[in-house]
């Protein structure tokens, strides 16, 4: 596991999440295994991102920190059920992999990867952004502590320029 | 068709609720679970359509000793059909999804839904792995089916086949946040 990806995985076991809900996504893999091998997380695949929404609210309800894995395109699919977190002020940490910007290779991931950060913004969603390996853990583990603490839906985009080049 | 009230339908299903847990999708299932009686463990959708299971099965999830009840339209469940194939994929045993099929969206002018053109919502839940179905036409079949809502024994399924009847609105509070901290409130969720 690349050093990111391992301090992606320390961060949701040191903020206490339990349940982590995904659509399956290659820059995510290596956090995705590893939430599904850990007995003390509830790692639950999603046929569509916005499920995931609704997912982490209602584990919310039952007294459990979630967080969410997607890929940009993903958000596009979150759009209303965003106001479910917006309204009801339910902690909402999204660790976004970005397509669409750096070295893109399909220009079908452009136009949502160059919308992701405005549509979450319009939403009440608050964006951070980690460019580089060694600022992740600290983007992370802050947006977790801001989602919790203060009850708000918060994203990391994390750079395609950080995940690399998709080997076609 | 069935002439089951739904009004009728949904009282007599919560009836007896005891530790149940009740997230409502939006719509005329949240007014029915509001008119049958208001409790601190309902959360009641208001928006977000296509939400309920999956609001569920993250609440069942973290609360697994507790049985879990999500009551919805069957508009609300098509507009997130996948959400029955996630919530068959982690088949929680305290989780039980109940469908007041009127075959109309109710909210919008009781336009035709999909059930009523051939989809047949429960046969999706077997397709997806629901570990029980249930079908009831008559409240004597509400009244049998009721306690499996509380036996913890597999993921249900449950088609309450009602009359397309618009009954008088009865509205909940639409405060989010205070729906949100009164149930975490009554299960000693904190702040």
């Amino acid at each position: 596991m690349q050093g990111w990806h391992q301090d992606i995985v320390d961060a949701i076991r040191r903020a206490g999440i339990r349940q982590v809900g995904y659509v399956p996504d290659a820059g995510h893999t290596p956090v995705i295994r590893a939430c599904e091998a850990d007995p003390a997380i509830e790692a639950t695949v999603l046929t569509t991102e916005e499920e995931g929404i609704p997912l982490i609210a209602g584990a919310w309800l039952g007294g459990q920190r979630g967080c969410l894995l997607m890929q940009s395109s993903g958000v596009g699919n979150c759009v209303n059920m965003l106001s479910l977190a917006v309204n009801g002020a339910f902690p909402l940490p999204m660790l976004v992999t970005m397509r669409g910007e750096w070295a893109e290779f399909n220009g079908w991931q452009v136009p949502m990867g160059q919308a992701t950060a405005p549509v979450l913004e319009a939403m009440g969603v608050i964006v951070h952004r980690a460019e580089r390996a060694d600022e992740v853990a600290c983007t992370v583990a802050g947006a977790f502590e801001l989602a919790f603490q203060s009850e708000r839906a918060v994203a990391v985009l994390l750079a395609q320029r950080l995940i690399g080049r998709k080997r076609w | 068709m069935s002439g089951l009230d739904r009004r009728d339908a949904v009282a007599r299903l919560l009836q007896d609720r005891g530790d149940l847990l009740l997230v409502t999708g939006l719509g005329s299932p949240s007014y029915d679970a509001f008119a049958a009686g208001d409790h601190p463990r309902t959360f009641y959708l208001w928006g977000a359509m296509g939400g309920a299971v999956p609001m569920g099965l993250g609440l069942a999830l973290a609360r697994p000793e507790t049985p879990v009840l999500v009551l919805t339209g069957d508009g609300e469940l098509l507009m997130g059909l996948g959400a029955l194939a996630t919530a068959g994929a982690k088949a929680p045993r305290n989780l039980t999804v109940a469908v007041i099929d009127n075959r109309r969206y109710g909210e919008t002018g009781m336009q035709e839904s999909h059930t009523a053109r051939g989809t047949d919502l429960a046969g999706v839940a077997v397709a997806t792995g629901f570990a029980w179905i249930g079908r009831a036409r008559t409240l004597d079949e509400v009244e049998r089916l009721r306690p499996k809502l509380h036996a913890g024994t597999g993921l249900g399924f449950l088609l309450l086949e009602v009359a397309p009847t618009d009954p008088p609105r009865a509205l909940p509070s639409r405060d989010g946040v205070h729906l949100k901290r009164r149930l975490r409130d009554a299960l000693g969720a904190g702040v």
